[in-house]
């Protein structure tokens, strides 16, 4: 199966997940879209995780080209200049690979849809106040409440992979738990806002960065239009 | 201290400002808070008052003016 998030997708339907299944020379795998933009990547792994066991190999995609939704007219430069084009994938397979997932919690809240919005034919709406002050709560509760019901704390966490909507949201959220903020991988500054491409580069990036020792704790989390946000605990393997 | 008096103060701790706003003027356009201060705010509003402010009422409306802060605030005291 594959798992498209894309919030950038020209068109209604079928979205990117279909032609993306063909491009790999699948014809007869599911291939699903989850429209959901930034916490797309961290929903379909989630979901991922609970349906490989009874449908095998799972690859989750992220993939985004914010430059065509921002260049709509008329332009706001102070919200071009947030947002990069990019792509991401993980395989989510029931065996061994690079990390097991521990835990991971997603949830919903619809009340301030209106709030982060891309709407046929019409400008990305983003309410930025309403937005950071949901993301500084509802982001650290769901980490904790992923960690307590592992009976973790956040100081047992070796990395955060967080979705690269804004550094300074990702500091705020390490200031929340208590954990130093170097602890947050960041690459905004090289791509920007890639929405729900950009947990899956960070994650890559983050693996390329050395050898992760057997047993750490990675936490991945992202928060966005819906609002949709979620944690997933991870475990490196050696 | 009266309770926008105090807000007042709340508020210029959070901003690191010693701007006063007109009681209602906006927070924001007065320059006093941005949105990366508006979660702090909310935070010491909470703490000062001893109450909890649920998510579905994390609207930035509820926070731009000092008045609409007491007022919000009243109907939680």
């Amino acid at each position: 199966m594959i798992l498209v998030s894309s919030g950038s997708s020209p068109r209604v339907f079928p979205g990117p997940a279909a032609e993306i299944a063909s491009r790999l020379g699948l014809s007869d795998t599911p291939a699903l879209d989850l429209p959901l933009a930034s916490a797309g990547s961290l929903v379909a792994m989630s979901l991922a995780n609970d349906l490989a066991v009874a449908r095998g190999p799972i690859l989750v995609i992220g993939t985004e080209i914010m430059s065509r939704v921002i260049r709509r007219e008329p332009v706001d430069p102070g919200v071009a200049i947030l947002f990069g084009d990019g792509a991401g994938a993980c395989l989510i397979h029931p065996g061994k690979g690079l990390a097991k997932v521990v835990d991971s919690r997603i949830a919903t809240d619809g009340a301030f849809s209106g709030d982060l919005a891309l709407s046929h034919g019409l400008n990305f709406t983003m309410n930025g106040r309403s937005i950071i002050l949901q993301a500084s709560r509802k982001l650290p509760r769901i980490i904790q409440q992923v960690l307590e019901r592992q009976g973790l704390t956040s100081h047992r966490v070796s990395a955060f992979l967080m979705h690269q909507a804004n550094q300074n949201l990702m500091d705020r959220v390490a200031d929340a738990l208590s954990v130093e903020r170097s602890l947050f991988f960041s690459n905004i500054r090289r791509y920007g806002n890639t929405s729900s491409a950009s947990m899956l580069i960070a994650a890559r990036e983050w693996f390329e960065t050395g050898s992760i020792p057997a047993g750490e704790l990675v936490c991945f989390a992202a928060f966005g239009a819906g609002l949709q946000w979620g944690c997933l605990l991870a475990e490196v393997l050696g | 201290m009266s309770r926008q008096a105090k807000i007042l103060e709340i508020v210029q701790s959070v901003a690191k400002k010693q701007v006063t706003p007109g009681s209602d003027e906006s927070l924001f356009d007065s320059g006093l808070l941005d949105s990366f201060a508006l979660p702090d705010l909310v935070s010491a509003l909470e703490v000062e008052y001893h109450v909890r402010v649920p998510d579905s009422d994390l609207n930035p409306r509820k926070f731009d003016t000092i008045e609409r802060i007491e007022s919000y605030l009243e109907g939680l005291l």
